[in-house]
């Protein structure tokens, strides 16, 4: 018999994502259903998806999950984690949710070092409510609320949320990936895993930036959105790693032990 | 057991903590702030207990739903700006069908307003507050005492209906010093159904409050609904104090019934037979007992400190069947027994 060298995980249920062709949700998602599976976490993990096209997360991924309202998730997952300190605990967010109205939360989850794992997903766009003006929307970049395209006096800078949050003391790994390319996708799957390995190994609070297309709001084919995130995007969000201090965490830790 | 001297603030703490209230977050705002002073201090000496300084309300009653989500007793508490601020996750807490309790130590408003005792959230508290179609439970103490006691029967509701609680005082309430007797708390009961903590080996759960069929959204809504109805037919809970013989009852809560009752003693002095209707839960609403009172009382006066907010709740009790009179001091303004009784004075006048 034939050896199986691809499936689904099993951490991601049967169904078909409702997500637009082309769009970087479906990827994030299963990277982080083969990250679970692959660090046999599934039966102690608590998701928190966020408002906006994600928010049907719970339909896919097949571990507790609970809603946050819009912003909200790095405060609820800090209630769960601190309730549960020994559970694995992300909170999945894209743009809006985590540099504009949730800012305050991420920024101070984050900075309290909650022991968690932040999923960011970047479109530079508002994807459900169709395609407005985000804090990470790039200058110039033309949305339904920025017809112009982003102007920086009236409409300020794109928010570089990894490099900002990796000024923060209590933050232990941050690292921007992006899913326009099968290596970017497996380098992308490598920062989640080691997202959750350093919450499983009580080292503090982990974002993964995702630099994500969104060909429908975007108005491009999904090939041309890869490539825009090639050309265009990742020029204002350079991928790579911000912050890593597992290394010296774990030696602090071992030198107490 | 032990009588204790306690301020307001504090006996919402310690009655917390013994009804194994295990997550506080909260933010700083006056009057309330030896609540989460109490909670930082003492929620450090109970096992497993967590408490959070928040950065803002909104945070803070996010960490709470996540706490609850996650099975264990939660608090927040805030005065009237902050709890404002609350009321995006006071709805999806009701929505997502998430106990746990609010307690709102109201001062003077609307805007900032000031930090004197204030009834101006009545409608905030008993019309839900937040968006959509939902209620909470709101209890009104009038006493360190019912603060203790109303505090942990505020977790046991919130359990048992799953549902938000509110308990609703008032600066006054919350500085005030009484003595106490804690009493013995009644053992969580609370399904492991209803709390995330990983699927384990089994089927994976989620909690939500977005429905986006409309069947579902609407049975959602008959089901909060059906819920309320048993809540308001079971838990409803008054204090009637001198009404056997009374030509006019004040209708009053919190802090304005304490004013009420010592009216009340300076008119009987004077031979005036008044009497006090506390509705103790402002939601449900003590709405068919006051409607009782109308067979033999014929005058009303509601007493508040806000312009006239209950006011609403008893004329749709009374229906028309007795006359109502108002006196309200919003604002911050707490008026004496003196005051009201002298107000009462000249309406028992016309009621001779």
């Amino acid at each position: 018999m034939a050896k199986k060298v691809f499936g689904r995980p099993k951490s991601l249920k049967d169904k078909i994502f409702h997500y637009c062709p082309g769009c970087g949700h479906s990827i994030a998602h299963r990277l982080i259903a083969e990250v679970i599976d692959e660090l046999d976490i599934r039966g102690i993990t608590i998701g928190v998806p966020p408002a906006g096209c994600a928010v049907l997360a719970y339909n896919y991924l097949d571990v507790d999950m609970i809603e946050a309202p819009h912003g909200r998730g790095p405060a609820m997952a800090s209630g769960i984690k601190r309730t549960l300190p020994d559970r694995i605990v992300f909170s999945y967010q894209g743009d809006g949710d985590l540099a504009a109205i949730g800012i305050a939360e991420s920024f101070h989850a984050a900075n309290r070092g909650e022991n968690i794992s932040v999923i960011f997903i970047n479109n530079a766009v508002y994807g459900m409510t169709g395609g407005q003006m985000a804090p990470t929307t790039i200058l110039n970049q033309k949305t339904t609320t920025s017809p112009a395209g982003r102007h920086k006096i009236l409409d300020g800078y794109p928010v570089k949320v990894s490099e900002f949050f990796s000024q923060l003391e209590g933050v232990t790994y941050i690292e921007r990936c992006m899913v326009n390319s099968p290596t970017n996708i497996n380098k992308t799957r490598k920062a989640i895993k080691k997202s959750f390995q350093c919450q499983m190994d009580g080292m503090g609070f982990s974002l993964v930036e995702i630099l994500s297309p969104c060909p429908t709001n975007w108005k491009m084919n999904p090939i041309d959105s890869c490539k825009w995130i090639d050309e265009v995007m990742s020029k204002t969000f350079p991928p790579g790693v911000f912050k890593d201090n597992t290394a010296s965490v774990k030696k602090a830790a071992e030198g107490a032990s | 057991m032990n009588k204790v001297l306690m301020s307001g603030n504090n006996i919402i703490g310690e009655a917390a903590i013994r009804a194994g209230c295990r997550f506080y977050a909260g933010y700083p705002i006056t009057p309330q702030n030896e609540l989460t002073e109490y909670m930082a201090e003492h929620m450090r000496n109970a096992e497993d207990g967590v408490f959070i300084q928040s950065e803002s309300e909104i945070a803070a009653i996010n960490m709470v739903a996540g706490a609850s989500a996650a099975g264990a007793r939660v608090m927040t508490s805030s005065s009237s700006p902050g709890i404002s601020l609350k009321q995006e996750g006071i709805s999806s807490m009701a929505a997502c069908e998430l106990p746990g309790i609010i307690v709102n130590i109201m001062r003077g408003g609307p805007g900032l307003g000031n930090i004197r005792p204030s009834q101006g959230d009545y409608f905030q508290a008993t019309r839900g507050g937040g968006h959509g179609d939902y209620r909470t439970i709101v209890f009104a103490p009038a006493t360190c005492q019912e603060l203790a006691d109303l505090t942990m029967d505020a977790f046991d509701l919130a359990d048992k209906y799953r549902t938000p609680v509110m308990i609703l005082a008032d600066g006054m309430m919350g500085q005030m010093m009484e003595p106490v007797i804690f009493k013995k708390p009644k053992k969580r009961i609370y399904s492991d159904d209803f709390i995330l903590k990983g699927a384990g080996n089994g089927k994976s759960k989620f909690i939500r409050g977005l429905l986006l069929d409309v069947i579902d959204e609407e049975e959602h809504n008959w089901k909060l609904a059906r819920k309320y109805s048993v809540i308001t037919k079971n838990e409803i809970r008054r204090e009637e104090h001198q009404i056997e013989d009374a030509q006019l009852v004040i209708v009053a809560y919190g802090t304005a019934a304490r004013i009420a009752k010592g009216a009340i003693k300076r008119l009987r002095e004077n031979g005036m037979k008044v009497g006090l209707f506390r509705p103790i839960t402002l939601w449900p609403f003590p709405e068919l007992q006051l409607r009782a009172l109308a067979a033999n009382v014929k005058n009303f006066l509601v007493f508040e400190m806000s312009t006239g907010q209950m006011l609403d709740d008893v004329r749709l009790s009374l229906q028309g069947y007795a006359h109502i009179d108002f006196h309200g001091r919003p604002g911050g303004a707490v008026p004496t027994p003196a005051e009201l009784a002298n107000v009462v004075a000249r309406l028992y006048e016309k009621v001779d």
